[in-house]
């Protein structure tokens, strides 16, 4: 099986180690991963700024880098979401759609197409796990509290494979961390006080990592813990299953 | 001051912020509750989704069907195309009765159409009877919420309003006491009042009735002790048939309160003796709406308010930031109908989390229709160009790798070797926030070497 990887562009550039995670954890398991050396970003930033008129280079730029591979796998449930619902391609349509449907979010690729069952992963800490908007209400990783339905969470179900690792409940299972992309610097005030209101309620359950599936979540919490001096600490959920 | 600006003036005192979170988040959670309680409530959404979507394709014959009803029951119909034909209208019944006192139980509409100050320019009196918005009247203050007006109010200030205008004794504070001081003094104003205004929940086509949902009653003290009856209502109100109510009652006070159902709904269909009816259909927009194929089942809303109760941006910015007579996801994807430019900065109120769209029991897709409404407001010309440059900016970079790859570089080098240009009053992500740690290499510039390293 030969993956391609879609890293996320702040990923990239200010997270390098959860890109690296994410590629040793699939090599782990047995998968050939490639990362295609020209992406740069799923052209979502522009597009929730009202802007998606402009993303044609980036959407034709994704399609050229990813069209080859039999899936596209992305640490980050946001951009992987914006590529299934917004890529578009005037060239060749038939390879944007195809592109949408084989791009894969981490954790869902794990449990739905490779189906893992056991990891042999080490993290003896507690660990409050923040549900990403994008990643549970758009790629539906996890029950949403909202529906009356079953619950179930693929990334929780693969946090539970972790020898040591002691989840931690939360308050409130699936409240926005309001980061929301640009929304983290127009609407600075709502923004911070909800980063804020998302850590304290981890911290009052005693986490001492606050883990995700989406960086850009994580960095917006991660700015607030260290503003405030505290000593917990964001990982990525592929940082913790390859550890 | 746009929403943005008005958010930042409600977040200076933050443990207010925190209180009104808390306080929406738990009517949230009673709304969970009653959810869970019936197996069939993601079913009773699709069915009043469907319900709506039938009434929204075919909305012409179902209004004049329910007109058609009405008459022959008694009652009289009126149209009005927008917000000023519907206050003349209103005015001009009392000027037939020459009353100038009246008063008027809830109804966002009346509001939508600034009512009452069009009433009180023109010297007419109006008491707005529900408690919330009783409060909310004498502070001088629009509704901060549909279903809970002044939600934005700690108990000590509605004491403090009711010491000032009611003479109540100063720092009594006491719930129970000072809804019966409103009572005693709203009460001498139903027995005096000719007229009385309400709103309509739901207007049946099959029978020319419609339904008016209080918790206080008040609609119905108003319309039983008056002598005229005037109920205003949006044109999407309309259900087909009366067995609908069984669809949207069950789920109306469930969505909004997290109640199994509202004290009172109450049915309208013919005047009494010696009473007269009117009934003002408004369209104020909405044929407009209902021509924009992506936003046209916004009009499927049944003014719950769920969507404002779990939304944790209104919950931390509170009614009054969205500048409009509806809050919250709904009104931001209301408003920009009405006036694009006044309301182009609602869309962006929103981080898309979602939750909106889940809570909603008529199934509206409020966050994909924020989502498209900032892709039509800036092609519309209301983004500012400082915004502008910024996107041709970034979208250059990201469409050419070279340039994101030596922007990536040099951004890195910036942070790590020159703080101070981002660790600044003029970075609003450094006000509360500080910046990731700069690493010393990109994912791409490790992957290279390790690929190079293998062969």
């Amino acid at each position: 099986m030969r993956v391609g990887l879609f890293i996320p562009c702040y990923v990239n550039q200010f997270y390098p180690q959860v890109g690296i995670a994410t590629l040793q954890l699939l090599q782990k398991l047995g998968v050939e991963v490639v990362y295609p050396l020209n992406q740069t970003c799923c052209g979502q930033p522009m597009a929730n700024s009202g802007f998606e008129h402009l993303t044609k280079g980036c959407n034709e730029l994704f399609v050229d880098n990813f069209n080859e591979f039999e899936y596209i796998v992305c640490p980050s449930g946001s951009c992987t979401l914006h590529i299934k619902d917004h890529l578009h391609d005037e060239r060749n349509e038939a390879a944007a759609i195809a592109v949408r449907g084989k791009v894969y979010e981490l954790a869902e690729f794990l449990t739905d197409v490779l189906n893992v069952e056991s990891l042999n992963a080490y993290f003896p800490h507690k660990v409050g796990f923040h549900q990403s908007c994008h990643g549970q209400r758009g790629l539906k990783l996890s029950q949403m509290t909202e529906l009356v339905a079953e619950p179930f969470s693929k990334p929780e179900k693969l946090l539970r494979m972790v020898k040591g690792l002691e989840f931690v409940p939360l308050s409130r299972q699936d409240e926005c961390c309001g980061f929301g992309g640009t929304f983290c610097v127009t609407e600075e005030a709502v923004s911070a006080k909800m980063g804020k209101d998302r850590v304290e309620d981890h911290l009052q359950h005693g986490a001492e990592f606050i883990a995700g599936g989406d960086m850009s979540c994580l960095m917006h919490m991660e700015g607030i813990l260290k503003r405030q001096q505290s000593k917990v600490q964001v990982k990525h959920l592929a940082e913790i299953l390859n550890a | 001051m746009d929403h943005s600006q008005l958010a930042a003036t409600f977040n200076k005192d933050e443990s207010r912020v925190t209180w009104h979170d808390e306080t929406l988040w738990w009517v949230r959670q009673k709304r969970d509750k009653q959810a869970h309680q019936l197996p069939e409530w993601e079913r009773l959404r699709e069915t009043a989704s469907r319900i709506k979507n039938n009434v929204l394709s075919n909305l012409s014959g179902y209004l004049e069907e329910f007109e058609a009803n009405a008459i022959k029951n008694g009652i009289t119909v009126h149209w009005a195309a927008d917000g000023k034909e519907h206050n003349a209208i209103v005015h001009s019944i009392l000027q037939k009765h020459g009353v100038n006192k009246i008063v008027k139980s809830k109804s966002m509409l009346t509001e939508e159409c600034h009512l009452n100050e069009y009433l009180h320019q023109q010297g007419v009196e109006v008491i707005d009877t529900d408690l919330g918005e009783y409060i909310v009247q004498l502070a001088k203050e629009p509704p901060s919420h549909i279903v809970l007006p002044c939600i934005h109010k700690k108990k000590e200030d509605i004491g403090e309003l009711f010491h000032q205008y009611l003479g109540t004794p100063e720092g009594n504070a006491d719930p129970q006491f000072l809804t019966n001081a409103a009572r005693l003094h709203l009460r001498e104003k139903f027995l005096t009042r000719k007229i009385a205004i309400t709103g309509v929940n739901f207007a049946v086509a099959e029978t020319g009735e419609f339904v008016v949902c209080t918790n206080e009653g008040n609609a119905d003290m108003g319309a039983h002790l008056s002598d005229v009856h005037i109920a205003c209502m949006g044109l999407e109100k309309l259900i087909p048939k009366r067995k609908h109510l069984s669809v949207f009652l069950r789920l109306l006070t469930r969505s909004a309160t997290g109640q199994p159902i509202t004290t009172y709904s109450s049915h309208f269909k013919k005047p009494r003796k010696n009473q007269e009816m009117h009934i003002v259909l408004v369209d104020n927009g909405r044929s407009r709406q209902l021509g924009r194929p992506d936003f046209r089942n916004s009009l499927k809303c049944i003014r719950c308010g769920a969507c404002m109760n779990t939304c944790p941006v209104y919950r931390r910015s509170g009614g009054h930031s969205y500048h409009n007579a509806i809050a919250g996801p709904i009104g931001s994807i209301l408003a920009p109908n009405i006036d694009m430019k006044d309301y182009a900065d609602l869309p962006f109120a929103s981080t898309l989390c979602g939750s909106c769209s889940n809570v909603c029991p008529v199934k509206i897709d409020i966050h994909d229709q924020l989502y498209k409404w900032r892709q039509v407001l800036v092609k519309d010309g209301h983004a500012s160009i400082v915004k502008k440059l910024g996107m041709k900016g970034m979208t250059f970079t990201l469409s050419h790798p070279a340039v994101f790859n030596f922007a990536g570089k040099a951004g890195r080098w910036v942070l790590k070797h020159t703080p101070f240009v981002v660790n600044n009053g003029f970075n609003p992500w450094f006000k509360q926030r500080d910046m990731p740690e700069p690493p010393k290499e990109s994912f791409a510039e490790w992957y290279k070497k390790a690929v190079s390293n293998q062969q």
